[in-house]
């Protein structure tokens, strides 16, 4: 029996992250939790995660992103969810839709909040692959 | 220093050509409204069908145009340059000072004449005209934009805080609704309880915005009448009694006799932000020093917390718009990020302004300046003093 696959969960809006952790636990992953960039980064020294979700405006517009490009830094086979709240409402958009912004953006998902517990399920199993827990359908 | 001006010279006679090159090579506008001085380079083409050409590749800022040329004349190459995008500025140059070449130059875009012969002096006049009349132009345009990105900006970041409450509530909902935290009711009444937390605080972020909205529109119905400052700020002091005692800090207010006219709302607007902040932003047993002082010329109200403080770099962005400091200190504190920007509006009403000194983990003190000598009719908005017995 292998250990629980482990989710690192950083994000500023702790309702948020409380909501994350209840759903990912339930579906049986191990969740570590910050609440800023800074947390983040000290996290980030610790055990190496399989998967992390990051918000992208914390204490900077772009904590998310440099977080991002750090853990991916050190470790590039950590994939990586980056959710974002301002781009549908006034087209702003933070979501890299060129090939030069994807060069730099390390992420592999990008989703706008608010994210549906549904949808951050399904994709944390897909993006894990075969190191996904089965999706808890309580 | 301003990038020179770009000028081409169309005109089918050399000698002329090489006059206004000569004339504007060490020639300077002094512009006061932008803050500089404009320089010029001259290119020159001797036909209409060559200035095309040359504004196609690289488009001239003022174009000096004369009208009588060898094929295409100068109308038809303005009638070109309508249809195109090139933001250029023409000066046509008219042997004849004649009315309906003037007036079809006009219709197709001209921006001025210069009638031939003439002296530097004269070619240099026109420039100056047309030169001020771009970069003033540009500038308005520039400040335009500037204020269209200020304003997008600032309801980008409005929609980002609305988003986010409303995205943990429906969270908690969906995860209520679907009874997904186990069968322990007290998770659930956790869950509910956060979710008016959030309620609350996007009620009271509404609620600046309203009142931000309203002080910056000049809309605002003022009721300037003389007050006891002091005597305002026991009555603020005093409704905060039981947010502290529940924060464990104690307020305290020194300082009496400030007298000055003023709107009561809008000095209690004042108070409320900022000793609302300092017991939020304080520590358990903490204190709120608050302190009426006046000058000659003005009333002091200084507010001294023993909370968390902040760094000079945060207390720079501090009274901006959604300026709130993020950080692992203040995350769980309610705030709507416009506060003491409201604060910094009001004081500017009276003249005044804000000021914040702090040191991290000693506390911040903040001081608005209100000036006394208010002149009701000039301020936006004010209403004639009244008597309350009257109303």
């Amino acid at each position: 029996m292998n250990s629980k696959p482990r989710i690192l969960i950083v994000d500023d809006d702790e309702d948020i992250v409380s909501q994350l952790t209840l759903v990912l636990q339930a579906d049986g992953y191990e969740v570590q939790a910050g609440h800023s960039q800074r947390q983040g980064e000290e996290l980030l020294l610790g055990q190496k995660p399989d998967l992390a979700i990051l918000d992208l405006m914390m204490e900077q517009m772009d904590s998310g992103f440099v977080l991002a490009y750090h853990l991916k830094r050190v470790h590039g086979d950590v994939p990586v969810i980056l959710l974002t709240s301002v781009a549908a409402a006034t087209g702003l958009s933070f979501v890299p839709n060129d090939e030069d912004a994807k060069s730099w953006v390390k992420a592999d998902l990008i989703l706008d909040k608010p994210v549906r517990a549904e949808q951050i399920r399904a994709e944390v199993a897909r993006l894990l692959g075969d190191k996904a827990c089965a999706p808890n359908d309580s | 220093m301003n990038s020179p001006l770009q000028v081409l010279v169309v005109d089918d006679e050399p000698g002329m050509r090489q006059g206004v090159k000569r004339a504007l090579r060490d020639f300077t506008v002094r512009l006061r409204e932008i803050n500089g001085d404009v320089h010029f380079e001259v290119a020159e083409a001797a036909t209409g069908e060559q200035a095309l050409e040359s504004i196609a590749s690289q488009a001239p800022d003022i174009l000096l145009l004369d009208h009588k040329l060898p094929g295409m004349s100068g109308l038809d190459v303005l009638g070109k340059l309508a249809d195109g995008e090139q933001d250029v500025l023409t000066v046509m140059i008219t042997a004849y000072a004649s009315l309906d070449t003037a007036v079809a130059a006009t219709k197709r875009g001209a921006y001025d004449f210069l009638a031939k012969p003439f002296t530097p002096d004269e070619l240099k006049g026109a420039v100056r005209k047309a030169a001020k009349h771009l970069l003033l132009q540009r500038e308005a345009r520039r400040l335009a934009q500037e204020k269209r990105q200020v304003r997008f900006q600032f309801l980008s970041v409005l929609a980002h805080e609305l988003k986010a409450p409303i995205g943990a509530i429906e969270g908690y909902l969906r995860i209520v609704l679907h009874r997904q935290a186990g069968s322990d009711q007290a998770t659930y009444d956790q869950m509910l309880d956060r979710s008016l937390f959030r309620l609350t605080a996007m009620r009271k972020l509404i609620q600046d915005l309203l009142d931000l909205t309203r002080i910056e529109s000049g809309q605002m119905k003022r009721e300037l009448v003389e007050l006891d400052v002091a005597a305002v700020a026991a009555e603020v002091v005093e409704s905060f009694a039981g947010q502290a005692s529940e924060a464990g800090v104690t307020v305290s207010l020194a300082g009496s006799g400030a007298v000055m006219t003023a709107d009561r709302q809008e000095l209690e607007i004042i108070l409320n932000n900022l000793i609302s902040n300092a017991i939020k932003y304080n520590r358990p047993d903490g204190r709120v020093d608050v302190q009426i002082g006046q000058s000659a010329a003005a009333v002091t109200l200084a507010v001294a917390d023993t909370g968390i403080g902040m760094s000079a770099e945060e207390i720079g962005k501090l009274f901006t718009e959604f300026g709130r400091i993020r950080n692992d200190k203040t995350r769980r504190i309610v705030g709507s990020g416009l506060g003491l920007s409201i604060v910094k509006k009001l004081a500017a009403l009276y003249d005044g302004d804000v000021a914040a000194t702090s040191q991290a983990d000693v506390g911040t003190t903040f001081t608005v300046t209100l000036g006394k000598s208010l002149v009701p009719g000039l301020v936006p908005g004010a209403t004639a003093v009244r008597s309350r017995a009257l109303e």
